[in-house]
């Protein structure tokens, strides 16, 4: 009897908190997406919590602007992140496999190499990471920064574990003695059931290469290969734009709202998928 | 099995994203290719012109223009004009003999804008013809960087076929010497002169001082002492005078008796001026003449005291600052403002246009450079329109007895009348290629002890720390007495 | 006899399936970093358009860092990631139990959970941006305010030392909760259904069974969190980087470690970035060291004994 009363107050509690933090996290967007519809000398005049009637044109203001190629730039953070992501997870998982399912001399070597360097800050090499572009004839492109997410050590490590926990090594046994390659092993057979655990690591990687600044704003030089996190940046110092802050908020909501609304639209596969991804790692 | 279906369609989703992604990748690449076409279409237009034109179909096809805003842009499309149209976004216009004009835009603050330059500079002499800088935007506080003969990255005028002792004869003359290099050649034209008014609100002088007749004002305003006593009578009417204490700064900043750092020396020296300015600011920010919620210039609350909900009485400004900072900001009727004689005559700011070395369209560069700051017509026009300070020294001199550039902003008056006399009492503080590194870091770091943040010492450390991290080579940072 | 061969057969396959990562990671990080460290040791930098150097110096780059505030930037970037990283790390605990307690009913259980893990996809810079006109003096938080009668002058949220850490800690948590909340949550959900029975027979309360079996059992996910908080952690950067407008405003209390090698990159001052490049990495071994240290006893990688544990967990 007790308990039940002590876990009826815990749900109460458990809804407040939840309620709370849910508020925290939806009321800034809500503030954002007042502001955007609003214009400069309204908001001027101090915050409103209705709507105004700027929207399409703060919208109009923000996609006819070729200094700050929004549209552009969403479309260049699509291409990266998008491919990052692929290749990140396709290599990461190739990798796991070849140290979890094969024993050969570097084994070990390899695999605590790749756990030493599994917490070395991306910005400790941005220097000379910049020079050996140029060398390369890369700067200024949008490769740099989808090429070097082949080597993802975090990646590895959580394929790694998953490996560890749902690939029985007598599954790969018993494909040989069916007679199949060795990579037509990986991709037909280890994949699938790496499924999970590449839609997990495939949406970060997604998330953080498009939320990723520092290396795009020092490898991307011109307007038409900018990505959206180096633009945002931009905005914040550009004065002659300040005059305009309708068209500022409108911006940061064109910045975020494309991700937003595929999040929503898949947010049930993308829990799962996370959800899943954890069970065995 | 659901949940792995759920997977395999996230998973396909992902991939499928992903591949469209690349896919369009092939797109991005291929754009350039498509810019490649139109010039050549623009190459054909120029060869049927070609007759009258004959000198300029050997030059490139693209004039690039480096700026750190879009006032450059809107300046040039209005007077020059060859230009027959511009795109909606504001990044290429067509000239009528089919040149394309590419408008490089990117922010002065943080470095930004000269960072993107200094790095198409360096690659100037490798790049191709329609990819080189012809036209770079500098603003005062570092035109000296890019002046200097020994870099030699702007052409001197000359070179280009322009002679700054008659064709700019009429610009006023701290604006040449200021755009020469230690030679005394002339390798930057601008065609405003930025002499700073005090610009105060009609309504809170009505109220706190019973006028806003400008002369009036004018006498409340005529230095440091009398200021301080006026700023007294606004702060018991619940009024600040300014917003903040970075508004005030040039005002000290611009006399400085030397350079931040002297030709050829290694060594930040601190102006007593500098100190002044300082101290003073204290004194007014503790007898609360500054509004404390601003905090410096060029953020959302500085903008946010132009605005008619604010209690700031003044602002100091040049021309430009009135155009495109209070303008814009101002959310009531017109006519609220009114220009007078600041504490002390000052300059602040400018933009000038250089001709980058190794420009491919030396006659366009030419044409448009004397167009924008040398045709008194034009400049007659900018003045009007814009309200702006042009750099023409009969034109300025006439239209401070002439009523018709009066500005409705300003409620009828002529904002010339103060402006002019401003101009001919302008003494430039002597310019170093550190200017504006010193100047923000100044204000950063003493900002934080004008907030009581932090100590005097310790502001002054934190001004020799940020100065040694953004300049290397500076080996030592005096401080006066 | 015949295995033995076999297995060496095979062997190959190993290094073919490694080698992209090896390859790239070699091209792309390995030959920057020995770049980086050769330069930390010339004086190379960028005058206005000239440049400056290389010439060798030997340490002289280390030891001026070591003289400058370094540490001071260090303690920053500790204190910030304290301060975002705690209440993350409790608040999702907490929220993960709770989430699979099935006795508790949460209602609207989806939409919390798509709630909270929406924060994590708005991009730093663009959230750090919103905060800063959010929060300004006279923006909509201060008017909100001042309507209210909470307050009756604007507060200075970013003028204070407290306030700007506050800020980053506030926007690193609200960014980070709803992932950790939902990664330990599969973590929780892994262990056997069996021993929450089992205990609550032999008569486990809820702390009991939290503090007992199931922070134990998540222990290997607690440390992949802590691993991937921590890196994140030490590059921490366009937070507030573009909240103080790289200022660390007020008396650089706010700039990180790679705020601080940020200002060497903008200055073009390639050897004293690349000394600071080598002073993060070591620390970044360090912290490294110290966490595998922490987090399993036996073996390097922690993921082995964790498998195991849960094994043993479910049997």
């Amino acid at each position: 009897m007790k308990s039940k009363e002590y876990n009826s107050f815990r749900t109460v509690f458990a809804h407040v908190l939840l309620v709370i933090l849910s508020f925290m996290c939806l009321f800034f967007f809500y503030i954002l997406f007042v502001n955007s519809t609003r214009s400069h000398a309204d908001l001027q005049k101090g915050f409103s919590a209705l709507p105004g009637s700027y929207f399409f044109t703060n919208l109009t203001n923000v996609t006819n602007d070729g200094t700050f190629p929004m549209v552009r730039g969403i479309v260049n953070s699509l291409i990266v992140s998008g491919c990052s992501a692929a290749i990140c997870i396709y290599f990461s998982a190739l990798t796991a496999y070849g140290l979890y399912a094969y024993d050969f001399k570097a084994k070990k070597v390899a695999f605590t190499f790749i756990m030493a360097i599994l917490v070395m800050p991306t910005q400790v090499t941005a220097m000379g990471f910049l020079r050996l572009i140029t060398k390369m004839g890369m700067y200024d492109s949008l490769l740099p920064l989808i090429i070097p997410s082949i080597a993802s050590p975090a990646v590895f490590y959580f394929m790694y574990s998953y490996l560890q926990s749902s690939l029985p090594l007598s599954l790969v046994e018993a494909a040989r003695i069916d007679g199949s390659k060795e990579f037509r092993t990986f991709n037909q057979i280890v994949l699938p059931i790496m499924k999970p655990a590449m839609a997990v690591q495939a949406i970060f990687t997604f998330v953080g290469s498009w939320n990723n600044y520092f290396v795009p704003a020092l490898v991307i030089q011109s307007k038409d290969k900018m990505t959206v996190p180096i633009l945002i940046a931009l905005l914040r110092g550009a004065d002659y734009l300040n005059r305009d802050m309708g068209k500022i908020y409108m911006m940061i909501m064109v910045a975020i709202v494309p991700i937003v609304l595929v999040y929503l639209f898949l947010s049930k596969y993308i829990i799962a998928g996370v959800t899943l991804g954890g069970v065995k790692g | 099995m659901k949940k792995k279906l759920l997977s395999a369609v996230l998973v396909s989703a992902m991939l499928a994203g992903t591949l469209a992604g690349c896919g369009s990748g092939g797109g991005v690449n291929s754009t350039p290719t498509d810019n490649g076409g139109s010039a050549d279409t623009g190459s054909d237009v120029s060869a049927d012109g070609g007759a009258s034109e004959a000198a300029q179909t050997d030059e490139g096809q693209v004039i690039n223009i480096y700026s750190f805003n879009d006032e450059l842009r809107n300046r040039i499309t209005a007077v020059y004009s060859a230009i027959e149209n511009t795109s909606d976004d504001g990044t290429v216009s067509t000239l009528n003999d089919g040149t394309e004009i590419h408008w490089i835009i990117n922010p002065n603050q943080d470095g930004v804008y000269q960072d993107k330059l200094d790095e198409a500079l360096n690659g100037q002499a490798s790049a191709s013809a329609d990819d080189k800088v012809d036209i770079f935007a500098a603003e005062l506080d570092y035109i000296v960087k890019y002046t200097d003969a020994d870099i030699n990255v702007a052409m001197p005028l000359e070179s280009l076929g322009i002679n700054p002792d008659t064709d700019l004869a009429d610009q006023f003359d701290f604006t040449k010497t200021v755009a020469s290099d230690q030679n005394g050649v002339q390798r930057a034209s601008t065609w405003q002169a930025c002499p700073g008014v005090l610009v105060y609100r009609r309504d809170i002088a009505k109220e706190v001082f019973g006028t806003d007749d400008p002369e009036e004002i004018g006498k409340k305003t005529k230095d440091w002492d009398v200021m301080k006593e006026t700023a007294e009578e606004l702060k018991a009417a619940g009024y600040y005078t300014f917003s903040s204490y970075a508004d005030t700064f040039r005002l000290y900043n611009n006399s400085m008796a030397d350079a931040w750092v002297s030709p050829g020396e290694t060594t930040i020296k601190v102006d007593q001026k500098i100190i002044d300015w300082v101290t003073d600011s204290k004194e007014w920010k503790d007898a609360g003449y500054f509004d404390p919620a601003v905090k410096g210039q060029w953020n959302s609350d500085w903008f946010t005291a132009m605005s008619s909900s604010a209690k700031v009485f003044a602002f100091l400004f040049p021309a430009w600052g009135i155009d495109t900072q209070m303008v814009p900001n101002w959310d009531g009727e017109a006519g609220a403002w009114a220009v007078t004689n600041a504490p002390l005559s000052y300059n602040w700011g400018g933009t000038f246009v250089l001709a980058a070395e190794g420009t491919d369209n030396p006659s366009h560069v030419k044409d448009i450079i004397l167009a924008l700051t040398a045709d008194t017509d034009n400049l007659t026009m900018i003045s009007k329109e814009y309200a702006d300070f042009t750099n023409a020294k009969s034109v300025m001199q006439a239209a401070a007895a002439d009523d018709s550039f009066a500005s409705d902003f300003l409620g009828g008056q002529n904002p010339y009348v103060y402006f002019t006399p401003g101009a001919d009492s302008i003494k430039m503080a002597p310019l170093s290629a550190y200017d504006q590194g010193c100047v923000e870091l100044v204000q950063n770091a003493f900002g934080d002890y004008l907030q009581d943040q932090i100590d005097y010492n310790k502001a002054k450390e934190n001004f020799e720390t940020a100065i040694r991290e953004r300049y290397p080579e500076i080996t030592q940072i005096q401080w006066p007495e | 006899m015949k295995q033995k061969r076999k297995k060496i057969d095979y062997s190959k396959w190993g290094y073919i399936f490694i080698l992209p990562f090896f390859a790239s990671f070699f091209i792309f990080s390995l030959i920057p970093l020995i770049d980086t460290i050769r330069y930390s040791f010339y004086e190379y930098y960028r005058s206005g358009l000239k440049e400056i150097g290389p010439n060798f110096i030997g340490m002289a780059n280390y030891a001026e860092l070591l003289k400058s505030d370094m540490l001071k930037y260090a303690g920053n970037t500790l204190i910030l990631w304290l301060i975002g990283f705690l209440p993350q790390i409790v608040i999702a605990l907490l929220l993960a139990s709770w989430f699979v307690d099935a006795r508790l009913k949460i209602r609207g259980q989806q939409f919390f959970k798509v709630v909270i893990y929406l924060p994590n996809l708005i991009m730093a810079s663009a959230f750090a941006m919103l905060f800063f006109t959010l929060f300004s003096n006279k923006g909509p938080i201060n008017s909100i305010l001042l309507s209210m009668g909470v307050t009756q002058n604007p507060i200075d949220f970013m003028g204070s030392v407290f306030g700007t850490r506050t800020l980053v800690g506030v926007m690193n948590f609200l960014m980070w909760f709803g992932n950790t909340t939902i990664m330990l949550m599969a973590a929780i959900m892994g262990i056997s259904p069996d021993i929450f029975e089992a205990s609550e027979i032999d008569g486990c309360n809820s702390m009991q069974r939290f503090f007992r079996i199931t922070l134990p059992l998540i222990r290997p996910i607690l440390a992949y969190t802590l691993i991937t908080s921590i890196i994140g952690g030490l590059q921490m950067f366009d937070v507030p980087q573009i909240l103080t407008n790289g200022q660390g405003s007020p008396d650089r209390t706010s700039t990180t470690l790679i705020m601080f090698l940020n200002n060497h990159l903008k200055s073009k001052n390639y050897g004293m970035a690349g000394a600071l490049s080598v002073y993060l990495f070591i620390v970044s071994g360090i912290l490294c060291f110290i966490v595998y240290r922490i987090t399993n006893d036996e073996d390097p990688d922690g993921s082995k004994a964790a498998a195991r544990k849960n094994k043993k967990g479910r049997r």
